[in-house]
């Protein structure tokens, strides 16, 4: 039986990753499982500089999912190599780093920082937070920035390149198309839906920031729908994601036309999430005579 | 850190809207360092998905209990839970208290409401007897009274409608002990945010150590998720940062990893809300 997939020139033993933000960098949980039986690890976004994040409070929990503007806190790149580097490169399974920036010249210096490191698996292009200001979804809801911002990089370095689009868009099809052109090697599909809660005793949001970030199971059909959407147009693969707790949402993404997916939001309440897909998808392959993982993906029977 | 599905051992009102229940868990029991949370998840739950974190009550073989109140959905679907149902609990998690050593620094409990609770594993291993200042609205809101006493502890207990102990907040007695003296006294607190702010000012007033178990919404409960963060003071504030994220002198670090107990002197107040 074939788990293993392909994102550009980076072999995954298996298709289930975990989605930027929801698993710090990899070190946090490894008490809790094994990281060597992932796909891959994929570290929460990094720009140059340290960044202190948003006011609390930052999360809010919802039905069937969770609000969140963290505001991408976290170590720069300097802070990142010195603190999770020495554990992430020894792990025997790729880490994914995911970088931003506030301009097209940092994501290409950024970029280039991870290139000359040495060992880090692939790139994923942060072009979709929604809970900053400057950068994030500034580039992911604009074709002709998300295609510099995707060109800048692919120029730096032959890394493989992920673009994570946001799914704030009309359509996604244009942005999916652009990525690809501008040499990205995957996508993924997608980020947080942009939402709010309001605290109806105090008449304030429940969140600092005003409005957040969505995730979680209550997001799954519209993401499917997107990743649908990207499959028609584009010949790159697709990381699948949005509300991910099991191998049967699992599958659901990668017979819309994911190649791989990842698990997210689920992490933080059931941090054994990925074996548990991991498991269940086997189960389905022998269950359904499949020899192969990348069977499974695209094979939806639509209408065409 | 463990993550273990856990059987109910027992869960039983103890006054008004609070409760305690304890779980049996060999493994994670004697882990457990004063101070620490649990992290747990209320199974029967369908769609508020996530955990909950509670102080560590008592621990006992190879149970540990924590005190709760029913403030939200969670906490009331686990009021209505039986021994012999399963929690899935992540622990312990956390830095913890400092436990005082022999012949060291006398310990100055402060607790507000179910706070009492993250103090009794304190009080249960320190060799230094000291007091515990146990304050709530009304009788309801004090809680263990009993225990504390039964290790040995001078309880003092205030209550804000005066119906159970000296009526006023549960700062006033312990500002009047520290006026007798501060010598070879640390506080340790553990309550409301309001109350931890008092506690930290009355510590930095009388020139006394403080250690402050703080109470944050918490999401992931092991370090990722970055929702439960407080300013904590740094030298320069996050080295080689923009200018603008370096002002003040502090960065957010998290209640679930750093904390939940910090020192009272390294929390900027006027940054919090």
């Amino acid at each position: 039986m074939n788990l293993s997939v392909q994102i550009g020139k980076l072999t995954l033993q298996n298709p289930v990753m975990v989605a930027s933000g929801t698993f710090g960098y990899g070190v946090e949980y490894a008490q809790l499982l094994d990281l060597n039986q992932l796909g891959a690890v994929v570290v929460k976004g990094i720009r140059l500089h340290p960044v202190r994040g948003n006011p609390t409070p930052r999360t809010a929990e919802v039905t069937s999912g969770m609000l969140n503007a963290i505001g991408l806190q976290g170590p720069g790149v300097d802070g990142f190599i010195k603190k999770y580097w020495p554990f992430l490169k020894k792990l025997k399974v790729p880490a994914i780093i995911n970088i931003w920036g506030k301009t097209v010249d940092e994501y290409a210096e950024v970029a280039r920082r991870f290139d000359a490191l040495g060992g880090v698996g692939a790139l994923e292009l942060n072009v979709s937070c929604p809970n900053i200001k400057e950068g994030g979804a500034q580039f992911g809801t604009d074709v002709k920035r998300l295609k510099q911002v995707v060109a800048a990089c692919r120029k730096i370095t032959e890394l493989p390149l992920i673009t994570k689009l946001s799914p704030n868009v009309v359509s996604i099809a244009p942005y999916a198309l652009a990525a690809e052109e501008a040499g990205s090697d995957a996508l993924a599909v997608t980020n947080s839906y942009p939402a709010m809660a309001i605290d109806i005793e105090t008449r304030k949001p429940k969140l600092a920031n005003g409005t957040g970030g969505l995730t979680g199971p209550c997001i799954k059909p519209i993401a499917i729908k997107l990743v649908w959407e990207a499959a028609k147009v584009v010949k790159i693969p697709i990381i699948g994601m949005g509300g991910i707790q099991n191998a049967a949402d699992a599958i659901e993404f990668m017979m819309a036309g994911a190649t791989a997916v990842a698990v997210g939001t689920a992490n933080f309440y059931e941090p054994q999430t990925t074996l548990q897909v991991i498991a269940g998808l086997r189960e389905f392959m022998q269950q359904h005579g499949l020899k192969d993982v990348r069977e499974i993906t695209g094979s939806v029977q639509t209408a065409k | 850190m463990l993550e273990q599905t856990v059987q109910i051992v027992s869960n039983e009102r103890d006054t008004d809207s609070y409760f305690r229940l304890v779980v049996r868990t060999p493994r994670i029991a004697p882990l457990i360092q004063p101070g620490q949370f649990a992290h747990i998840r209320v199974l029967p739950l369908k769609d508020a998905l996530l955990r909950r974190p509670f102080s560590i009550f008592q621990v006992s073989g190879d149970t540990f209990s924590i005190l709760y109140k029913t403030v939200g959905q969670g906490t009331e679907v686990i009021a209505r839970m039986q021994a012999g149902e399963e929690l899935s609990v992540i622990a312990p998690l956390g830095h913890g208290f400092t436990v005082p050593k022999r012949g060291g620094e006398t310990p100055l409990l402060v607790a507000g409401g179910y706070g009492m609770a993250a103090m009794y594993l304190l009080a249960q291993r320190s060799p230094q007897k000291g007091i515990v200042f146990v304050g709530g609205r009304r009788r309801v809101d004090i809680l263990c009274e009993k225990e504390f006493q039964a290790l040995g502890w001078d309880v003092r207990v205030t209550t804000e409608d005066g119906s159970h102990g000296k009526k006023g907040l549960v700062t006033q007695p312990l500002i009047a002990e520290l006026k007798r003296s501060t010598k070879g006294r640390k506080l340790f607190a553990c309550g409301p945010t309001g109350m931890l702010k008092a506690v930290g000012k009355i510590a930095d007033d009388f020139k006394v150590p403080a250690e402050l178990s703080m109470d944050e919404h918490m999401c992931c409960g092991v370090g990722v998720c970055l929702t439960c963060v407080i300013p904590v003071k740094t030298a320069d504030g996050p080295r080689r940062a923009e200018a603008h994220e370096r002002e003040g002198g502090w960065e957010y670090q998290r209640t679930c990893t750093e904390g939940p107990v910090f020192e009272a002197k390294e929390i900027v107040w006027e940054v919090t809300k």
